[in-house]
């Protein structure tokens, strides 16, 4: 056990953990934002990504010691206002199914519109290939992150 | 349960009450419009479920709040039924506000997801329930106006008089209550619909994309522990010994003990399904405390043998012995083709179809297999119990807790109204969360503990011990006579532990000589219902085969289909043919024209079409394939439905891609294969799903446009997927897929 003190959407969070706990559960069962889901915990589905320092990182196979210092942005933090161009692209495509998946979409989706503010259908592809859907909505994600690209150059939010 | 045990055509009745706070709540029999179709969709279902109820709350600051009973698992029910509602009701959309309810059979009914049922069956009673509120809220105006009745409209909420009186539904609601209820009510006729086909987002929307937490999982109270349970490594495995020493020396770690979870002898429901009885369970205070000491268990396990089940159900209860081989998918293959030789069970017989296999100038001979599939909903299994010695409550994702109570209720020796369950969102169901053992496993480790305890599978927990789709087999023949014409069908199906023929579908009713037998193989591998279960794999084998067939006749797919289905239609065959001809034919013609079916323009595609009818609704899908990076890819697909009035007509199509982009990722890939009763595949990294990259690039979906009652629409559209994509590989590769799934065919076992 150790001291670590987690900056999680501008808050800091000081917690008695196993330095080799996945952040994922850090950020779910000690700090309580069950925004982060859990969908395989060995890096294949994308459920659980974060943002760590601004880097899309699958919170599952990252030690919580390796987020200690550094800015973790999840779901609940993504905006204040759920009005982040992702989010609001996604309310307005309508995307999900069931939505579970569906954090962990919007946070990938917003670091590949940070770095490709025009993303091309192949470059969704590449940057999305690593968040699994089993309901299937992957076509209302590319539709949704093509206009989230819109919404970022309309309004001059990045994410 | 509480429920009554109606007839399924009893009228539907409506009784008001006064709110505490004012308002009226009005009370409903969902049951009117439910004149099951086709009862073999309703396989296993208890006799009364039926019966449901519904609250509608019209509060007096004019909002409408609508109990939604069916827990909603992405197929947008939580939308969809108050449309109906707010339509006869004629209230601003706005003002609508949707809640779960908790399971309350006496008030909301059996409460079932599954089955694509929950439009169907509250079409008439939703909209009953708003139509009698408005009439009584007119009522009520006219009374306090001193007006005769007939002449208070009502627009968006607001009631008014031609002597210029106005009120807002809110304001009347309360001496509506006090009026009775109506019992002749006019409904709208869909001409004058301004919600219904109308499309309306998703009610949850913002909690989903700001990351509230509806799920399962995210449910946690204060003190809560989390448990877990460690499987026998294979099916027809048992607990031998264990030693937890090292495990409870890790921290957080609360307790390891064994839990049987159905006594010998006990009855259980045809939904009781689990996958193991003798349960080596966990509990710790964090998930990850319990994963880590989880690594530290040390555990014997044994052959269990041969185990027996009493299974009650409609047709009484029934002793069965689940055999206690280790089971292999190779040594399952040759025991499949073992019971296909042997005779089986006749389903259903038309005319004379020996002779007429005798007489043929051709026949066509053709054997299709499908695995195992594991549902592999992205939110694993998982309950919440906290059972006290004289209540419990329970929290958690399921699709059917009407199924579940009265074993819960068994188990823990209480009383229905001592036990409360909470619908949250599902993370996808598909079927798996129809099976409520996991929600009895949770609460027996909370008794036990005396604590609330959330039980929790990992990924692996949840693949390797899944309720899943079954393994199947069928072999199709087909007899052309000397023009080519289909003389006769004959479909022999079979499967590990069940068969998955639906004797009465299409091409029954449209051939002279048809037979269909069903054989099936026991096993201890656990099975349930999987997105449109059986016609998952029908779908497959028999639009792949009449593809085929089409071929040797020297008949374009779509016109050969279109052929059979006249004849249904004119001079149908037999009885009990569940489809409607028309209806069926009236898909294949819309695919057809939207996909500029055989006209230029598309040759780039190798296309590949199927169609299949069913949970009441009709379904057809061209997939169009390319070769991308060497590989097929489904790079466009046209579908038609017909599920009657669209009531939410985005979301419908969102289902409906969905459906797609899940079908063809299960056909291509989806498989779970066993080895010494162990599964082979444990989580995403050797189960392949269909992800982003191989998703179309567009899915066009197209609705028959007719005034018929809804049918449902989760299930309908993901069966054909399997056939259409089958027969554009067969274009693209000039070779047939028989066996599922379609993608690297040569490698892989089944
Ligand atoms: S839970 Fe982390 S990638 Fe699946
Ligand atoms: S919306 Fe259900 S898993 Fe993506």
């Amino acid at each position: 056990m150790a001291k670590i003190t987690l900056n999680i959407n501008k808050k800091d969070y000081p917690l008695e953990a196993d330095p080799q706990m996945p952040l994922l559960w850090a950020i779910r069962d000690l700090a309580g934002l069950k925004g982060t889901k859990y969908g395989c915990g060995v890096a294949q589905c994308g459920a659980c990504v974060v943002h760590l320092d601004g880097e899309a990182v699958r919170s599952c196979v990252t030690k919580v010691i390796r987020a200690a210092g550094k800015k973790v942005v999840t779901i609940e933090g993504l905006s204040e206002t759920n009005s982040h161009p992702v989010q609001k692209a996604w309310q307005e495509i309508d995307v999900p199914q069931c939505g579970y998946c569906h954090s962990g979409q919007i946070m990938s989706a917003a670091v590949l519109l940070r770095e490709k503010p025009n993303p091309t259908d192949q470059d969704i592809d590449d940057a999305m290939a690593g968040n699994i859907c089993r309901c299937g909505t992957y076509l209302r994600i590319r539709e949704a992150i093509h206009t989230a690209a819109d919404l970022q150059k309309k309004t001059g939010t990045k994410g | 349960m509480n429920q009554d045990k109606t007839g399924l055509d009893r009228r539907s009745f409506l009784k008001a009450s006064l709110m505490s706070g004012g308002g009226l709540m009005l009370t409903v029999s969902w049951l009117s419009s439910f004149k099951s179709a086709d009862k073999s969709e309703m396989l296993n279902l208890p006799e009364q479920w039926a019966t449901l109820n519904g609250y509608i709350h019209i509060m007096p600051d004019n909002k409408v709040k609508l109990i939604c009973p069916n827990p909603e698992f992405g197929q947008n029910v939580m939308t969809s039924l108050p449309m109906m509602l707010a339509e006869e009701l004629d209230v601003d959309w706005k003002n609508v506000t949707v809640e779960m309810g908790p399971h309350d059979p006496a008030k909301l009914g059996a409460q079932f997801t599954g089955g694509s049922n929950s439009v169907r069956m509250y079409w008439k009673p939703l909209r009953e329930a708003g139509a009698a509120a408005r009439q009584m809220l007119r009522e009520a105006a006219a009374q306090t106006w001193n007006v005769p009745v007939g002449e208070v409209t009502t627009k968006a909420g607001i009631l008014s008089h031609s002597s210029g009186k106005s009120a807002k539904y809110g304001d009347m609601a309360s001496k509506a209550a006090s009026i009775p209820v109506p019992k002749d009510l006019k409904l709208k006729a869909p001409k004058d619909f301004t919600i219904i086909r109308n499309s309306k987002k998703n009610v949850e929307i913002k909690k989903i994309t700001s990351g509230k937490p509806l799920f399962g999982l995210d449910y946690s109270v204060d003190g809560m522990l989390i448990a877990m349970i460690q499987h026998p490594p294979a099916f027809g495995m048992k607990l031998k010994s264990f030693d937890a020493a090292e495990t409870l020396k890790m921290p957080g770690i609360k307790d390891v003990f064994t839990q049987k979870l159905y006594a010998d002898d006990l009855e259980q429901g045809g939904f009781d399904t689990r996958t193991f009885n003798d349960l080596l369970v966990i509990v710790g205070n964090s998930t990850w405390e319990v994963m880590n000491a989880r690594k530290k268990l040390v555990a014997n396990w044994e052959p269990a043998g041969d185990l027996k089940d009493k299974i009650g159900g409609r047709g009484g209860v029934k002793e069965v012995t689940i055999p206690g081989a280790l089971e292999s998918t190779t040594t399952q293959l040759q025991q499949m083709q073992e019971y296909a030789a042997k005779p089986a069970q006749e389903l259903r017989r038309d005319g004379d179809p020996e002779s007429a296999f005798k007489n043929a100038a051709q026949v066509i001979e053709r054997t299709y297999n499908g695995p195992f599939l594991a549902h592999n909903t992205m939110e694993p299994m998982n309950f919440f119990a906290h059972v006290t010695a004289d209540k419990a409550l329970l929290v958690g994702p399921l699709q059917a807790p009407g199924w579940t109570e009265p074993m819960l209720s068994k188990l823990l020796n209480l009383p229905p109204d001592k036990i409360e369950i909470q619908m949250t969102r599902m993370g996808g169901g598909f079927g798996r969360r129809a099976y409520g053992h996991y929600l009895y496993e949770a609460a027996l480790i909370s008794k036990k503990m005396k604590a609330p305890v959330k039980l929790m599978y990992t990924r692996e927990d949840d693949m390797t011990y899944g309720i899943y789709r079954p393994m199947y087999t069928a072999t199709y023949r087909a007899a052309l006579d000397a023009n080519k014409n289909l003389i006769a069908f004959h479909v022999k199906g079979g499967g590990i532990p069940e068969h998955p023929i639906h004797a009465n579908r299409f091409p029954a009713g449209a051939v002279d000589n048809y037979l269909a037998e069903g054989w099936q193989i026991a096993s201890n591998i656990t099975i349930g219902a999987f997105r449109a279960p059986r016609s998952n794999f029908n779908a497959a084998a028999e639009q792949s085969f009449l593809d085929e067939v089409a071929e040797a006749a020297g008949k374009d797919p779509i016109a050969f289909r279109l052929e059979l289905l006249k004849r249904a239609k004119e001079k149908p065959v037999g009885k009990n043919n569940e489809y409607d001809a028309d209806r069926y034919a009236g898909v294949l013609e819309l695919v057809r024209d939207k996909s500029n079916w055989n006209k230029p323009g598309n040759e780039k595609y190798k296309r590949g079409v199927a169609a299949y009818f069913c949970h009441n609704s009709y379904a057809a899908h061209v997939v169009d394939m390319v070769t991308r990076d060497g590989q097929p890819y489904v790079e466009r697909v046209f579908s038609a439905m017909d599920c009657g009035i669209v009531i939410n007509p985005d979301a419908a199509t969102n289902m409906v891609q969905g459906a797609v982009v899940d079908g063809i990722g299960n056909a291509l890939y989806g498989q779970l294969t066993h080895k010494d009763g162990a599964a082979q595949q444990s989580n995403f990294h050797n189960y392949r799903m269909i992800r982003m990259n191989e998703a179309p690039k567009s899915v066009e979906v197209h609705f028959v446009q007719n005034d018929l009652d809804p049918t449902g629409l989760g299930e309908p559209p993901f069966p054909p997927v399997f056939g259409a994509v089958a027969n554009a590989l067969y274009k693209m590769k000039g070779k047939r897929y028989y066996n599922q799934p379609f993608k690297d065919e040569t490698e892989k076992v089944i």
